[in-house]
């Protein structure tokens, strides 16, 4: 049978579902919210100390309050802007190879943007 | 992902068949500011790697954040992050289920507007006169 005779509810039916559900809208409201709470404290944080030099930058930072909202501020971080721009990627990319390609790269430059953040902050609180 | 048939997708249907208005400028506005945020994350985990390595690295990384491209460059982030965070609080207003009606879309859409603004101001004469900046 011809394709354009099919209602997109057939063609959809027997393919099974994602099996990822609600869970992208959940998540980035949740990374929101974590984000919305930290952003306030961390923006004021460095416009505070912005313009001092590297050795006191390293000494804020490792005090053990800050390290910790630092830790969870970079996973909210790029945890939301993985989701966001998986979005935007979804919306106007069309082509399936640069979109799958684009996909793939979202998630490794997530994972070496959060990985290096997080190992600059255990490393100053290690050392500082 | 696959297309049937040649009808306009969204984004080129700004201009010619749909009419830029306050609620979907600040809508685009949050999707631009979110892309920047998005990079500009980058920026961040470079600096503080910068800072935790210390030496020529630190050096490095202060030098241009205390320089007038550094500077406008942090300007422009600042100024998105505020919206998109208070924007962001109105998004998460909505999937509540509050401020649906159309007079309170365009009052909380003025209140972001106000508030990105004033922060912004705020955040600025904190880094210029509580830091060494």
């Amino acid at each position: 049978m011809n394709a354009k005779f099919r209602s997109p509810l057939h063609q959809a039916k027997g393919w099974g579902s994602a099996k990822s559900g609600t869970g992208h809208f959940w998540w980035q409201r949740v990374t929101a919210v974590i984000l919305a709470l930290l952003v306030p404290y961390i923006v004021f944080l460095l416009a505070s100390i912005g313009g001092a030099d590297a050795d006191s930058l390293r000494a804020t930072i490792a005090k053990p309050w800050n390290a910790i909202i630092f830790t969870v501020f970079a996973i909210a971080l790029f945890w939301h802007a993985k989701l966001g721009l998986q979005v935007v990627i979804e919306d106007y990319i069309h082509d399936r190879a640069m979109h799958l390609a684009l996909r793939i790269l979202l998630i490794l430059g997530s994972l070496v943007g959060l990985l290096s953040a997080i190992y600059a902050i255990a490393r100053i609180a290690m050392t500082a | 992902m696959a297309h049937h048939d040649k009808r306009p997708l969204s984004p080129f249907m700004l201009g010619q068949t749909y009419r830029l208005q306050i609620t979907s400028t600040m809508s685009l506005l949050h999707r631009a500011t979110g892309v920047l945020l998005a990079f500009a994350a980058f920026g961040f985990s470079w600096w503080i790697m910068s800072i935790a390595l210390g030496g020529g690295y630190a050096e490095c990384a202060t030098a241009v954040t205390s320089s007038v491209l550094g500077k406008i460059a942090l300007f422009l982030i600042s100024l998105a992050l505020m919206y998109h965070l208070f924007n962001g609080i109105r998004h998460l207003a909505w999937d509540a289920g509050f401020g649906f009606r159309i007079p309170q879309v365009y009052a909380s859409g003025y209140t972001v507007l106000a508030l990105t603004v004033v922060s912004t101001l705020i955040l600025w004469f904190v880094a210029m006169s509580g830091g060494a900046a």
